[in-house]
């Protein structure tokens, strides 16, 4: 086995970061920090930045769980995300109904529901082998009409002061308890993918499921739990979002539908599968805020805003994951 | 796969059901479409009449259309998530070039033939990026989208610009005491079977089977995709047209509701969404079985706040039972 892939065998270690996707991002991530300093004086102000952090770490916990789904291969892309993130901010809002007492409560039933969730897709692309982008769109379907369903039984609900402090005051060395958090979970997947049986499995399946499976690996076990973790993952990020809103409103979680994939994309990792790493997709989601956040410091008209981002979007793709040239 | 070269030899014997799927890959989703009917006459017997039917397809004429412009890129592997933006778009261009240039027939006629431009324009800017720029389809044209919504707020910031009295009133109205809309749908029906016959449509299906094998026979796989966009922009314009017609009215973000359901549509009317293999008589089909699915969650007499859930599951049902029966017989 020694023509092994060097990103089957990823160990996690110093040149990891130097990885090049990365790199591309951290320096974009600069540039544009330049530039909306230079557009608008304070736009790079320690404060600025740290909430700048609090943002990209919403949709950098949300691309964390569309990471894993698509490092699995076989076109995994979770598009059910938008709606998870919606529903556990209103299941979160009504669980704890402005009171710090129901913190656990509320967390405890986001992730349960986030898991259920995403069981009910993993189970559909395995067992019933439907496409991962059918599977997910229908349950975005789904997830909508029970919003519908939610939202006319009880109010929407009020986020604990706890929570709401957690996510936006200081809590440790003057950083908020959500950029904590997203750096846990930033270590916890590097050893996930890089140290861990599950992480090996994630690589072999992503880029060779028939051989993973040849080797014994639980393939569709594990395609099932990815799953359940991207559920559970943009769980998390709806109760976040609640304590960075205070209250939740309609379809709030649709804005990371599709961007939790684009911050995957912008971290290096390939929609085919089986490359890529976690690390990137920080960067990726940090890169993609501080690119909207420029866009709404500049004293332009909505239409102007979204023009520029789609070109922008477009251009910084060329940087990474172009399909290779057909040869004959 | 394996299983496709160990199949393949047995395809001609397959009989049946099987043989039936394997030459009209639309045979479940026109069962669903018929239980569907049926089951809307049981609940509503006026929802099957002349009448019912018509206001039906006036309403999803727009999403058929969409989903018809979906199954070309689909075809050949790709993906349009920027089909509802372009509807947007085309939406408020025809309306604000009809209304300034004076909103009778010719102007009417004129602002048609700029949205169809409008269109092939925005297909043509997808292709470019998605085939000959190499970038991921799903990505790639969902930057496209933003920048496509961005120009439709630009053209039109705020929705209500009413369309020409002239173009809604046609549309919803009749000629020769029959709806217009119906010779609308004639009018697709014999434009489908030609494309159907096309060398496009076969090289598309080629270069979404096997890309490479249709590179390697000689076939110029990157404009045949761009061609593939181009005609899903043609497509998404002539949505755009009806749904104007429906709604008689201009909004920068109508189209973008509409972009999921097309890929739903689709898939629900049995082509494969890995390419190579589907009809756009299933994609006509699956916005008819949206469409149904909704009237009926209406008629049997859904609370209105678990309609939408209702239609979701019941959406979600079909797109699975579809996918399954039509593996089931493939094999």
């Amino acid at each position: 086995m020694s023509t092994v892939e060097p990103t089957a065998t990823k160990r996690f270690s110093f040149m990891d970061i130097l990885k090049a996707p990365l790199l591309i991002a951290i320096a974009l991530i600069i540039a544009l920090l330049l530039l909306g300093e230079y557009l608008s004086p304070g736009f790079a102000s320690g404060q600025q930045i740290l909430r700048l952090l609090i943002v990209a770490a919403l949709m950098g916990i949300v691309a964390a769980g569309q990471n894993l789904v698509i490092l699995g291969g076989r076109e995994g892309i979770d598009l059910s995300v938008g709606g998870v993130v919606s529903l556990a901010a209103i299941i979160a809002g009504n669980l704890m109904g402005g009171e710090n007492s129901g913190i656990v409560l509320a967390i405890l039933g986001c992730l349960a529901a986030g898991a259920i969730v995403g069981a009910i897709n993993g189970i559909g692309v395995t067992l019933l082998r439907i496409p991962p982008l059918v599977m997910t769109l229908g349950m975005l379907g789904v997830l909508q009409g029970l919003l519908v369903v939610i939202r006319n039984g009880i109010p929407s609900g009020r986020a604990a002061p706890g929570l709401s402090q957690f996510v936006t005051q200081p809590v440790f060395l003057g950083l908020p308890g959500i950029i904590w958090l997203w750096i846990v979970i930033g270590l916890a997947m590097a050893f996930l993918l890089g140290r861990t049986m599950l992480g090996y499995r994630i690589y072999a399946i992503g880029s060779n499921e028939q051989a993973a499976f040849m080797a014994g690996m639980p393939v569709k076990t594990t395609r099932i739990l990815l799953f359940v973790l991207s559920g559970m993952f943009a769980a998390i990020a709806g109760i976040c979002l609640l304590g960075y809103t205070g209250s939740s409103f309609a379809n709030v979680g649709e804005q990371y539908m599709l961007p939790s994939i684009i911050a995957v994309v912008f971290g290096g990792t390939a929609l085919s599968g089986g490359k890529g790493g976690y690390t990137g997709t920080m960067a990726g989601a940090t890169l993609l805020t501080v690119l909207q956040s420029i866009l709404t410091t500049v004293n332009i008209d909505e239409s102007g805003r979204q023009m520029v981002f789609g070109a922008t979007l477009l251009l910084l793709m060329l940087f990474y994951g172009r399909g290779k040239a057909l040869r004959a | 796969m394996t299983t496709d070269l160990v199949a393949a030899p047995h395809k001609r014997q397959a009989h049946g059901l099987k043989r039936a799927i394997e030459r009209f890959p639309f045979l479940p989703a026109l069962i669903i479409l018929v239980a569907l009917l049926v089951l809307n006459g049981v609940y509503q017997p006026r929802s099957v009449s002349f009448v019912g039917i018509t206001g039906l397809v006036k309403t999803y004429l727009a999403l058929m259309l969409l989903a018809v412009a979906q199954t070309y890129v689909i075809y050949a592997g790709d993906i349009d998530l920027s089909a509802g933006a372009i509807v947007s778009l085309v939406n408020v261009t025809i309306i604000t070039a009809m209304t300034a240039l004076g909103g009778d027939t010719g102007a009417v006629i004129a602002g048609l033939g700029i949205g169809l431009a409008v269109g092939l324009a925005c297909g043509v800017v997808n292709g470019i990026v998605v085939a000959a720029l190499r970038l991921q389809a799903i990505v790639a044209t969902f930057a496209t989208s933003i920048f496509f919504t961005g120009l439709a707020l630009y053209v039109m910031p705020v929705a209500g610009t009413p369309a020409p009295t002239a173009f809604w009133r046609t549309y919803g109205g009749r000629i020769l005491d029959i709806p217009f809309v119906l010779y609308a749908v004639i009018i697709l029906a014999v434009l489908l079977v030609v494309l159907a016959r096309t060398k496009l449509a076969v090289r598309l299906l080629s270069v979404g089977d096997d890309q490479q094998a249709a590179y390697q026979s000689g076939l110029p796989v990157t404009r045949i995709r761009l061609q593939g966009y181009a005609l899903c922009g043609l497509f998404a314009a002539l949505a755009a047209f009806c749904i104007t017609g429906d709604t008689a009215s201009g909004d920068p973000l109508v189209g973008g509701k509409m972009t999921l359901n097309s890929v739903a549509a689709v898939v629900l009317g049995g082509t494969a969404l890995a390419g190579g293999f589907g009809t756009v008589t299933g994609s006509v089909i699956g916005a008819l079985i949206i469409g149904l699915i909704g009237s009926l969650v209406f008629f049997v007499g859904t609370p209105s706040e678990w309609q939408n859930l209702v239609q979701g599951v019941a959406i979600l049902m079909a797109l699975m039972a579809g996918i399954l029966v039509g593996r089931r017989a493939r094999r």
